[in-house]
């Protein structure tokens, strides 16, 4: 039984791996917004069955959190938002899609190998797994380097927030409550302040692209 | 070399030049279906290559001899490729000469020869074929080589029959490394086999084609060689995937009743395979040819992705 738990967990890891590649090569910024969503579906279903297989029922409460606020809510906010934004595409990305790719392919490789040693000091069931969250981390990174728009870029945040999350998991069994609860405010709270930022944002150049805020004074 | 493997190794030479041109009727047939034509009869393509071996073939003043061995030359590879990949058995006398690797060579020197012989005309639209052939083929065969490279770590060996008969005999797990492989495998296979988010098999747009522009000069017994050879290719592609990712009723060594078996369980596999392939090609539309470098480099990222996973998690 274990062995098949371990194995449905390591096909969750691998889907999260899949889908933040998949974040990483997306043009359609809706279609982001929806393979974000995935990914949070990806995390409850990973932490639902580290759960089950151990015993430790506050991942339940914590995977519960992560659905009603990374699968409903944020996903939610972010299309009105980009509704109310009037932004469907986001073209420009810095350096082509397929180097995109092979960058995302390094950074994998890097953190496989940066995760082997430290996994080996965990005796969690999942910890196999480290190096896939640590690569999630990575390219939700990348991605939020390559972008120039604003929307993108507070996705790949927020991916970042899966991928650590997945880490927390994976390594230690979650962080307590109280931690999570609070990174679960944050996390909102940080998406309903960027929200209003961008507006302003548009106000202010009539456009989202960041590449405006470098310009400090207005001449 | 015994008898039975021998016998084996004929039978599935025999299945692969029916299969292969019964396997494109079923596809055209299929597709047909799915658009709401009238189908062509399933054994349209054996009609085709009969019409076209009793043709006279015409060849150019200034064509050169790689244009007269080209057919033979691809038509041999296509075989060969079909006899090293195991369709019914295991038990292959000719798998020990090829590994996987070298299919992927034997793949590659069909593909340096048809472009040759396009160029060697002269005629622009060869030319033009031969380039989008050389672009789709070096950015397929890396992405081809990672899945069976896959495929051979699991069962640590490149060897077809060995990966096939360990694959089929392990117990039940979910691998996720496999399932990449198949994803990147299905895409190398559309853009190998001139399929339809990459080429149009039935297109004739010159400023669109790829397949067809290669063979725009060749006629008669020349082309019906190569056709069939095509046949060949998406027939020796099919079983390559059907026994690594779905390697069940593949006979074993000395197994006669398995052999009798796997006939038509391959049957069923090659069936339901072509009717898939139907379906992909009536749902999607074919991509700009600058868009193929990104659709390849996704199946290259998923066979590498798969080899990591399968390194990291060992499944």
């Amino acid at each position: 039984m274990t062995s098949l738990t371990s194995q449905v967990i390591n096909l969750f890891a691998s889907v999260l791996l899949l889908i933040a590649f998949a974040m990483l090569s997306q043009r359609r910024i809706v279609t982001l917004i929806n393979l974000f969503a995935l990914q949070g579906l990806a995390l409850v279903g990973s932490t639902v069955t580290v759960a089950w297989a151990t015993g430790q029922h506050h991942l339940y409460w914590s995977a519960g959190i992560t659905f009603v606020l990374k699968v409903v809510a944020l996903p939610l906010i972010l299309h009105r938002l980009i509704r109310r934004l009037n932004v469907k595409w986001d073209i420009e990305t810095l350096i082509n899609i397929p180097t995109m790719m092979l960058v995302g392919i390094v950074l994998v490789v890097f953190a496989f190998n940066l995760a082997l040693p430290i996994s080996e000091f965990s005796n969690s069931i999942a910890r196999g797994t480290l190096g896939i969250a640590l690569a999630c981390v990575l390219m939700a990174f990348l991605m939020m380097i390559t972008r120039s728009k604003a929307v993108p870029q507070v996705i790949g945040f927020l991916a970042m927030e899966n991928g650590l999350f997945f880490a927390a998991t994976s390594a230690t069994y979650g962080m307590p409550m109280v931690v999570e609860l609070g990174i679960a405010l944050d996390v909102l709270v940080g998406m309903i302040i960027l929200g209003v930022f961008m507006f302003q944002i548009r106000e202010q150049f009539d456009s989202l692209d960041i590449h405006h805020l470098e310009k400090l004074k207005e001449d | 070399m015994n008898l039975e493997g021998l016998l084996a190794q004929l039978l599935a030479m025999a299945v692969a030049l029916a299969g292969g041109p019964l396997l494109a009727g079923w596809v055209n047939q299929c597709r047909a279906w799915l658009q709401g034509r009238r189908a062509p009869p399933l054994l349209m393509p054996f009609r085709m290559l009969h019409k076209l071996f009793w043709k006279e073939s015409v060849v150019a003043h200034d064509a050169s001899p790689i244009f007269r061995i080209t057919p033979y030359i691809v038509f041999g590879c296509m075989l060969l490729a079909s006899l090293i990949i195991p369709t019914l058995s295991t038990d292959l006398p000719m798998a020990p000469a090829a590994d996987a690797i070298a299919l992927v060579g034997l793949f590659g020197i069909a593909r340096l020869f048809i472009s040759l012989a396009a160029m060697d005309i002269g005629t622009a639209f060869g030319t033009m074929g031969a380039r989008r052939e050389m672009l789709v083929g070096f950015l397929a065969e890396p992405a081809f080589l990672m899945v069976l490279f896959t495929a051979s770590l699991i069962s640590s060996s490149t060897s077809l029959a060995t990966t096939v008969s360990t694959l089929a005999h392990r117990e039940f797990a979910i691998l996720p490394s496999l399932a990449f492989a198949g994803i990147a495998f299905t895409m190398v296979s559309l853009a190998e086999n001139a399929r339809v988010p990459v080429d149009n098999p039935a297109t004739h747009l010159e400023l669109t084609m790829i397949h067809e522009a290669l063979v725009l000069e060749y006629s008669g017994r020349h082309l019906a060689l190569i056709e069939w050879a095509a046949t060949l290719k998406l027939f020796a592609y099919s079983c390559a995937g059907l026994a690594i990712f779905f390697p069940w009723g593949i006979a074993e060594a000395r197994d006669h009743a398995a052999l009798l078996w796997a006939l038509p369980v391959l049957a069923v596999k090659l069936a339901i395979g072509g009717f898939t392939l139907a379906l992909i090609e009536t749902i999607l539309a074919k991509m700009r040819i600058f868009r193929v470098p990104e659709f390849l480099a996704t199946a290259f990222l998923l066979g590498v992705l798969a080899l990591l996973v399968h390194l990291l998690l060992g499944a």
